[in-house]
């Protein structure tokens, strides 16, 4: 899909070289409304998070006892946690990680799922081995296999890069090993439909090299399961990182991210329920942006529907 | 396609001998100890004791063919004479769990109700829920219906049970007052008889809020699949051949479309199926629902290998099977894939 | 009752009696209908020899009961036995030898026969079995042989003078079993006899009707139990499983059940729920005790293998009593118990804080937070900030220490509040935080174990069963240090080594005498305090709640909470 000089075979409007198909993408995705006011929010979020705390520059970690406790005033206009710690603060540092590792664990998980999904509805003599392996994966019990993987890996990843980088890795590799077995039994049952279907035999029939045949037809076709199970991968994936951490087998404690606070807060919801509210409209909104943008890049990659 | 899964199933089984192997390495390999949750009154003497009762002096190897030879032939064995009473038990001792020192395939059949009633029905009741809301979301793209299916569905996938599961209680249980029609009890009484309509009403009664939180999880997840797959297909050339023929609407979205999107849903249910017998582990602990979801999550803690280990096998069984299933279903709508 | 309040301590007969009368809560068995209990951890068998964990103790002792057990002030109290039996009434010898103990006339199983001697002796070989892996065989430590003199008397002997002879078949550790229902599960047959280890016959107040493993125990009255008129309740559902917010609410909000179990969550929420005027929340303090453990060698991961050993030297600066003080000095124990504990705990500054005769007064000023005396303590022994990064040196070395504990709110909440009041005084803390199972697991495969220890500072609850700290303060034994040779098992944490404490446990072993002992006991509480290598937090006591309409619940951390539920009643 990099290759700048592919699109002349199958674009039908090959009379405007000079323009990029991207930007033609572009222009399909500005068309859609959700599309644009998801970005729109998602970015926000980005710079809220990322930025904030460059004006908001209270410590997530302060406590300030005699502050426990309080709704939302001036001074804390999110309020405080049970030791007095600013939640707008904690929010904003809470999002970091949360967006980061949604994002990227999302990310693997879709590109492994992806990737093993197609390989195995493509290629037929890989499919059993490959499938059976997504069995295997589907069936080890979730837990011992993170313990495990903590205790072999996280000393030598903190070792290696750091104890926060090195966290960070075992948090995304974990998530998304686990995680990208639905993606890819869903891509493949994709495929093996496709690979029967009538552009696909025409394309072949031409002498299109698999390589190129995966890239250029089956996979912008089996867009729309990809872009679902990627906004299901990230709201999985930002749960799965507070379960994580609650079990200590993630970040140190004392390290906010979104579903840590949505835990930690569950307690107090009948005393504090903006403490809930908080990081559950953060997760939901972020996850119902990242939604949008999906069905809007879906319909953009959508060649029948851009020509339109 | 019988060849095919004959010889599907005859793969099946060197498959799933070396998940459990990998299954049990993993397990043996896991910290933790089966002596963890003890008081710390106990001394480490009288630890290593229990550890010895329970068999952990053996090797690993010795301990996995003990295990494969107790799940595949005395299990099978002991129910089946138990059910049939043709022949006595064999000798041989039968799967012991480390925590209850019981059984665990009885503490296994003791639970599967619960789970396959409320697990079960709650899956169902999402299936059914989110097959229609797909279909129409699709067929009335960005109407009020799909933007608030969609704003529901999301809202509803990224809120942890562990949050909606309080929040039902706190609604339902706390603040609804206790003579109210709506009230609905947080915990789940398992030694509850149906015998009458009394009964069977609180039957119905205290599965309402965990079925409404698990459905929500599963209707979110599946209209999204349902919905995409849908969308994809309705642009496609053969639905205005079947619209120019003058096919009606209804057979044009129901028939030709329907069955065209249902590969990626069928694998999504499919897959989900197997995790009913897997329980709903935050959910069961919550309501507590004592199931098979809660039986695993506590042996997991308590370290109880032949307990996690079972359970993980089975579960692993109806993996393979169900998975094995949804391909005989992709042939069966799409007579074009073809596997021989 | 008449006869049992008769042989009862002076005053547990004054706190007794009048209360059980005064209510006017006497009638026949069972007029009370069902009682509900909800333990969050569900009991996964009925025989405490099998499973030594709270849950299951607990649930047990419902049916099973011992020679004695221990009410709410920590009093012994006879139980099945007829008294107590003590050198003065020649119950003990003279040598400290042997306990001989009389059973109560006429005492029967559940199945209507007769509770023995023969009994007491079975129960002796069952737990000490080989190859049955019993739970609770430090009960029977130093045992020598049960004996049955004839049908109610029993005499128990040790192989060396036990100053405290109160342990084998006392407390609901040890209770009684029938003989006759688990003569064939001796031994590595234990766990073959499922239905006696679910069901099994006693003496108590109640009766197995169905087990469900980890799930839910329906108990129905013991139609033989020896006192008339008890148990009030015609029968008991304990339920199992969930979390203790939801155990809490069931019971102070909901009033689906009537009591719950172990509710150590925030104590605002507590209270909150505690306001919605449906039960009560009750505590019993026992032995229980949050401390840090200041590790004395060094963790660091540079030295493999020899991390945390003894060969691998002495840690660079926690081994310095006065950073410890300091370190001490630095925390608001009150704040603690106010965040974390609320009624279910106290600031203290012993490692024993109880039973009262033992615990010393001597460390009380750490119950005030003194910062300023932190710094000027450290600045005073030359530990400053040499570079300006806000973190102490010692010889070099930044005071920066990292502070493990299990993963549980309260816990994590302590961490944070900890973290900043060092940082206040110049030390610096990383927090993390592991599984109760791997890090109570003891696994020696694992390094975040708590007795491997690698890391500088963790935090954990421990105590001691009974109200005799014998055993428990020879845990600080030089030879208890967990090592690679002993697979990392051993209870001196921390790794202290004092000879001169050594001298005192083998003093203590052979002082009778309660005075006597209380002395040397609190010279050793003193002696691990002004060392500074543990630092005691929180004195915890267990939290429970039951409603209001309950009467009778006097909890007790000494023995079974449920210790006297044969008196529970329904008040209108």
């Amino acid at each position: 899909m990099t290759d700048a000089t592919a699109p002349k075979g199958d674009d039908t409007r090959a009379d405007a070289p000079a323009r990029n198909q991207w930007w033609d993408v572009w222009d399909q995705f500005k068309t859609h409304k959700g599309a644009m006011f998801g970005a729109a929010f998602f970015i926000i979020v980005i710079l809220a998070v990322y930025l904030g705390p460059y004006f908001w520059t209270i410590d997530p970690t302060y406590i300030d006892i005699r502050a426990r406790n309080s709704g939302p005033t001036l001074a804390h206009p999110f309020g405080t946690d049970q030791l007095g710690r600013d939640m707008l603060a904690r929010m904003m540092a809470g999002g970091q990680t949360s967006i980061s590792v949604g994002l990227t664990a999302m990310a693997l998980a879709l590109i492994l799922g992806t990737l093993v999904g197609v390989l195995a509805g493509y290629f037929k003599r890989i499919d059993g081995l490959l499938m059976r392996t997504t069995d295997l994966f589907l069936a080890l019990p979730l837990l011992p296999l993170l313990l495990v993987m903590v205790m072999l890996f996280r000393q030598p990843l903190s070792a290696s890069f750091g104890p926060e980088t090195g966290i960070f890795i075992l948090i995304v590799v974990a998530i998304g090993i686990t995680s990208w077995m639905p993606t890819a039994r869903i891509v493949r049952g994709d495929v093996l439909a496709l690979k029967e279907r009538e552009f696909v035999l025409a394309a072949r029939s031409i002498g299109t090299r698999p390589g190129k045949m995966i890239l250029r037809h089956i996979l912008p076709n089996v867009m729309s399961p990809i872009m679902v199970s990627a906004t299901l991968g990230i709201a999985t994936a930002i749960i799965t990182e507070s379960a994580l951490s609650f079990l200590g087998l993630g970040f140190p404690p004392d390290f906010p991210t979104w579903g840590r606070l949505l835990f930690d807060a569950t307690d107090f919801m009948q005393q504090h329920p903006e403490r809930v509210m908080w990081p559950g409209l953060a997760i939901s909104l972020t996850v119902l942006s990242v939604n949008y943008m999906g069905d809007g890049l879906r319909d953009a990659l959508d060649p029948r529907i851009r020509g339109l | 396609m019988l060849t095919y899964t004959i010889r599907r199933l005859m793969t099946a089984i060197p498959t799933l001998i070396f998940i459990s192997l990998i299954i049990f390495l993993l397990l043996d390999m896991a910290p933790g100890d089966p002596t963890a949750q003890l008081p710390l009154t106990i001394p480490p003497e009288v630890r290593e004791q229990i550890r010895q009762s329970l068999g952990l002096g053996e090797p690993v190897h010795i301990r996995y063919l003990l295990w494969l030879k107790q799940m595949v032939w005395s299990e099978p064995m002991f129910y089946l004479s138990q059910s049939t009473g043709w022949f006595d038990p064999p000798e041989v001792a039968r799967l012991i769990s480390w925590q209850t020192r019981a059984p665990v395939m009885d503490t296994i059949f003791e639970r599967l109700p619960q789970t396959i009633k409320v697990v079960g029905l709650a899956y169902i009741v999402g299936v059914l829920i989110a097959l229609p809301i797909g279909i129409i979301s699709a067929y009335r793209q960005y109407s009020v219906f799909d933007q608030a299916g969609t704003f529901v569905s999301m809202i509803g996938f990224s809120i942890p049970p562990f949050f909606s599961g309080v929040l039902m209680i706190i609604l339902f249980t706390v603040m609804m007052p206790n003579d109210s029609f709506f009230w609905f009890p947080s915990i789940y009484d398992t030694t509850l008889v149906v015998d009458s309509w009394e009964t069977f009403g609180k039957q119905v009664r205290q599965m309402v809020l965990p079925v409404m939180v698990l459905a929500l999880q599963t209707t979110a997840q599946i209209s999204r699949f349902m919905r995409a797959s849908m969308l994809d297909n309705l642009n496609q050339d053969y639905v205005r051949t079947a619209r120019a023929k003058g096919m009606t609407e209804s057979v044009v979205v129901l028939k030709h479309v329907l069955r065209n999107s249902m590969i990626p849903v069928i694998t999504v249910i499919a897959l989900g199926i197997p995790s009913i017998f897997g329980g709903a582990i935050i959910t069961e602990q919550i309501f507590k629902v004592n199931g098979i979801g809660q039986f695993l999550i506590v042996s997991i803690q308590a370290s109880d290998v032949p307990s996690v280990q079972t359970l993980t096998f089975i579960f692993a069984v109806l993996i393979v099977l169900f998975n094995l299933i949804a391909d005989i279903l992709y042939g069966i709508l799409d007579p074009r894939i073809r596997y021989d | 009752m008449k006869l049992r309040t008769a042989l009862m301590g002076a005053t547990a007969a004054v706190a007794f009696a009048p209360m059980a009368f005064a209510d006017g809560h006497e009638g026949e068995r069972g007029r009370d209908g069902q009682l509900n209990i909800i333990y969050w951890q569900a009991p996964s068998t009925l025989n405490p020899y099998l499973s030594g964990g709270t849950k299951e103790v607990e649930s047990a002792s419902l049916i099973l009961e011992s020679l004695g057990r221990f009410d709410n002030d920590g009093q012994l109290l006879p139980w099945l036995a007829a008294d107590i039996p003590t050198v003065e009434n020649g119950g003990i010898s003279e040598d400290l030898t042997s306990i001989t103990w009389t059973l109560q006339e006429g005492i029967m199983w559940s199945d209507g026969t007769a509770l023995t001697a023969a009994d007491a002796v079975f129960t002796w070989q069952y737990c000490t079995a080989e190859g049955g892996g019993c739970a609770q065989a430090s009960y029977f430590d130093g045992v020598s042989s049960v004996e049955a003199i004839d049908d109610l008397t029993i005499k128990i002997t040790f192989d060396a003078p036990k100053p405290f002879p109160y342990t084998a078949l006392v407390g609901a550790e040890s209770p009684i079993i029938q003989a006759a229902q688990f003569a064939d599960c001796l031994g590595a047959a234990a766990p073959t006899c499922v239905d006696a280890n679910f069901g099994p016959i006693g003496t108590g107040p109640f009766v197995v009707d169905d087990f469900k493993a980890n799930d839910v125990i329906q108990f129905s009255a013991n139609e033989n139990y020896r006192v008339a008129g008890q148990p009030a309740f015609s029968s008991v559902v304990f339920k199992g499983g969930g979390d203790a917010a939801s155990a809490a609410r069931s019971v102070l909000e909901t009033g689906e059940f009537d009591y719950a179990w172990n509710l150590q969550i925030d104590p605002t929420v507590l209270a909150d729920m505690e306001s919605a005027g449906l039960g009560t929340v009750v505590t019993a303090f026992g032995t229980s005790v949050e401390r840090l453990h200041l590790n004395q060698t060094n963790p660091s991961a540079d030295l493999g293998d020899l991390r945390a050993t003894a060969e691998g030297g002495a840690h660079p600066f926690l081994t310095n009593p006065v950073i410890g003080q300091a370190m001490s000095m630095a925390i608001d124990r009150e704040l603690l118990v106010e965040i974390g504990y609320g009624a279910g705990g106290q600031a203290t500054c012993n490692v024993l804080p109880a039973p009262a005769v033992y615990a010393s007064t001597a460390n009380d000023a750490c119950l005030t937070q003194d910062i300023a005396g932190a710094i000027a303590l450290l600045d005073g022994a030359g530990i400053v900030d040499s570079d300006g990064d806000g973190i102490r040196e010692y010889e070099g070395t930044p005071l920066t220490v990292l502070y493990q504990t299990s993963t549980n709110a309260v816990r994590q909440d302590t961490q944070a509040l900890v973290k900043q009041w060092w940082s206040e005084i110049g030390v610096n803390a990383e927090l993390r935080n592991i599984d109760a199972s791997v890090f109570f697991g003891g696994d020696p495969a694992s390094p975040d174990t708590f007795q491997k220890f690698f890391a500088d500072v963790e935090m954990y609850t421990n105590n001691f069963a009974g109200v005799d700290p014998e055993a428990y303060m020879a845990n600080w034994a030089c030879k208890e240090w967990p090592s690679p040779e002993s697979q990392w098992q051993g209870s001196n944490m921390q790794r202290f080594c004092d000879p001169a404490y050594d001298a005192l446990i083998d003093e203590l072993a052979t002082t009778a005498g309660i005075d006597a002992r209380a002395e040397i006991v609190k010279q050793m509480n003193d002696m691990l305090m002004q060392s500074y290598t543990i630092i005691p937090l929180i004195h915890r006591g267990g939290v429970s709640a039951h409603a209001n309409t309950l009467g009778g619940v006097k909890i007790s951390d000494w023995d079974s909470e449920l210790w006297n539920i044969a008196e529970w009643y329904r008040t209108e």
